[in-house]
């Protein structure tokens, strides 16, 4: 057993046992530390593949970016996770049922499956195909040559995403003070001051 | 030697814990969300895999583009359920009925 192949079954058990547990975890901050193990062990799935760029963009923006946001929603939703946990046991027979019959129409279709003529399938991963270029080099050319409006338009799709988060989650509350600029700059010294001569030792 | 089939079968397992964990978590959005991220990242292990073993890096741009729509779909989801909990208390599905007549 090569430490490839140890690699591999050591990252796809961890894997899919992460999908697993967080499906299945009673505390949602559990299953969103299974969801970052899934996460992880994807990305050495995808060393391993030799896809090294998708690999740390995986961790960077999963791990980073959307597990982080997952733990502080939950974190900061007070949320009684015991009651809506109680009725799993419920749903259980209908959701193994299902997966069980999607799992196995999944393995009848990888059974059944043929390469199309022409269509060779290499026996290990080669991931550096464009002349010994690094996979990130690689990748780099051909997202900012064939796929640029591709490109630009994931970037829109994320300006979108990130202005609908603030409009939905920005609440303006009336029941605190703030700080209101135009009316500083209106307030006029002659209305709000009043000079009074204030004889010594006597006050107003 | 492990080939693509391997791959293949890791990505269809997450898949369907992925559809498991939706009919699993009726109630709990954030479950939900995540069951959605993990199918999300099944179709990318079997894009990357086909990607590696076809020697075509098409395969990775397309993994790119999942990972952006499903950061967005993330913030979007769970900026929705802020908002739901804080007009409802709760974050139970079933309790989405406002719109009903």
């Amino acid at each position: 057993m090569t430490p490839t192949v140890l690699a591999f079954y050591l990252f796809a058990i961890s894997c899919v046992a992460g999908g697993l547990f967080t499906v299945v975890s009673r505390n949602p901050v559990h299953s969103v530390l299974w969801l970052i193990l899934s996460f992880l062990s994807a990305a050495g799935l995808f060393v391993l593949l030799g896809a090294e760029f998708v690999a740390m963009l995986l961790i960077i923006v999963y791990v980073g970016a959307v597990a982080v946001l997952f733990l502080f929603v939950v974190m900061m939703l007070d949320v009684d996770f015991a009651e809506l946990k109680a009725e799993m046991a419920r749903y259980m027979p209908l959701a193994l049922l299902i997966g069980v019959v999607i799992l196995m129409q999944l393995a009848i279709a990888l059974g059944v499956w043929t390469t199309a003529e022409g269509v060779e399938i290499a026996a290990r991963p080669d991931a550096v195909a464009d002349g010994g270029r690094h996979n990130t080099d690689a990748l780099g050319l051909i997202l900012y040559d064939k796929y640029f409006l591709l490109f630009q338009l994931a970037g829109l799709i994320l300006l979108v995403a990130m202005i609908g988060a603030i409009v939905l989650t920005l609440r303006h509350r009336v029941d605190i003070k703030r700080q209101d600029i135009l009316q500083q700059m209106y307030r006029d010294p002659n209305e709000s001051l009043v000079m009074k001569d204030v004889k010594p030792g006597q006050g107003l | 030697m492990i080939g693509l089939e391997h791959y293949l079968t890791v990505a269809a397992t997450l898949f369907v814990i992925g559809i498991f964990g939706i009919f699993l978590n009726r109630k709990n959005v954030i479950i939900l969300l995540m069951s959605i991220e993990l199918m999300l990242l099944a179709v990318n292990i079997n894009l990357v895999a086909f990607s590696a073993y076809l020697a075509d890096l098409t395969g990775q741009v397309f993994t790119l583009f999942v990972l952006t729509v499903a950061a967005a779909e993330a913030a979007i989801g769970l900026a929705i359920l802020v908002c739901f909990f804080r007009n409802r208390g709760t974050i139970d599905v079933e309790d989405v009925n406002v719109m009903k007549g």
